[in-house]
């Protein structure tokens, strides 16, 4: 495993694509190569900066119209 | 299988979910809240089509999804989108600094990360083009797998792969553009060296 392969396969490993296998391969160069170890704990830290930022809450008037649409107590709390 | 009062009571509890793609995907809260109330009303009337034990939450993105291309998107003019070349790998992590930094054992890039508001991740991810935007979304934000967002996105799984490689790099590209036109990236250490 070199450092190239480490990157091409890095979506797949972060994204739980691979096999046992593959894995443990490249789970053994981020053990052995800081520079790639650093940029996999990178787009890991991104991801969830991503994640948590694009949370949006429902306008408690669109809730209520949907909620009465399908036949739902309006005000109920989820 | 549920009833449908059941059903629409399970389906209820992915609304912030779904109202946060129907935002990134339209751009825009009033659009947003009438493509999450018609994808509701269409899951509501077809809810026999759903299988119990599958993938509630992927059936509903599916149907917003499918609303969103079918009959919403036709009706409205579109901002523009910019496709962006390809850039180098580690794109956001060389800019700021981390190789040199994970070689002299620090990590000050995540800290910018930490740093980088609300507004700027939204921006960064709706400036995508649309179908790059679709992936990373599903992928990123609401964790779906490859073969579900093949299913959601009608695409082979081979095209999700490839969305979401130039998807996230691209978003990196304009994370990067938006957070420096902001002034929120730090004085690069070579920079008006005196």
């Amino acid at each position: 495993m070199d450092c190239e392969k480490a990157y091409h396969r890095m979506y797949h490993y972060l994204d739980g694509e691979l096999t046992v296998w593959r894995r443990w391969v490249i789970t053994r160069h981020l053990d052995r190569c800081p520079p790639c170890a650093g940029g996999y704990d990178f787009e890991i830290e991104l991801r969830q900066v991503i994640a948590s930022r694009c949370r949006d809450q429902v306008p408690p008037d669109l809730r209520r119209r949907v909620a009465d649409a399908l036949g739902l107590p309006a005000d109920e709390e989820h | 299988m549920a009833d449908q009062a059941q059903f629409a009571e399970l389906a209820m509890s992915y609304m912030d979910a779904l109202y946060s793609a129907a935002l990134r995907m339209t751009r825009n809260p009033a659009d947003a809240e009438d493509l999450v109330q018609e994808t509701y009303l269409r899951a509501y009337r077809g809810f026999g089509g759903f299988k119990e034990g599958t993938n509630l939450k992927a059936w509903l993105y599916k149907i917003l999804t499918n609303t969103f291309i079918n009959s919403y998107r036709a009706k409205k003019r579109r901002p523009e989108e910019t496709d962006l070349d390809d850039t180098e790998d580690f794109y956001l992590y060389r800019r700021l600094g981390g190789l040199e930094a994970a070689a002299a054992d620090k990590t000050p890039e995540t800290e910018v990360l930490e740093s980088i508001p609300e507004a700027v991740v939204k921006e960064a991810l709706e400036a995508l083009p649309e179908q790059f935007r679709m992936a990373v979304m599903l992928a990123d934000v609401e964790g779906f797998s490859y073969k579900e967002i093949a299913d959601i996105t009608d695409v082979p799984i081979g095209t999700v792969m490839s969305r979401l490689h130039r998807g996230r790099k691209q978003l990196q590209q304009r994370l990067w553009q938006f957070a420096d036109e902001r002034g929120l990236l730090p004085e690069p250490a070579t920079a008006g060296g005196s």
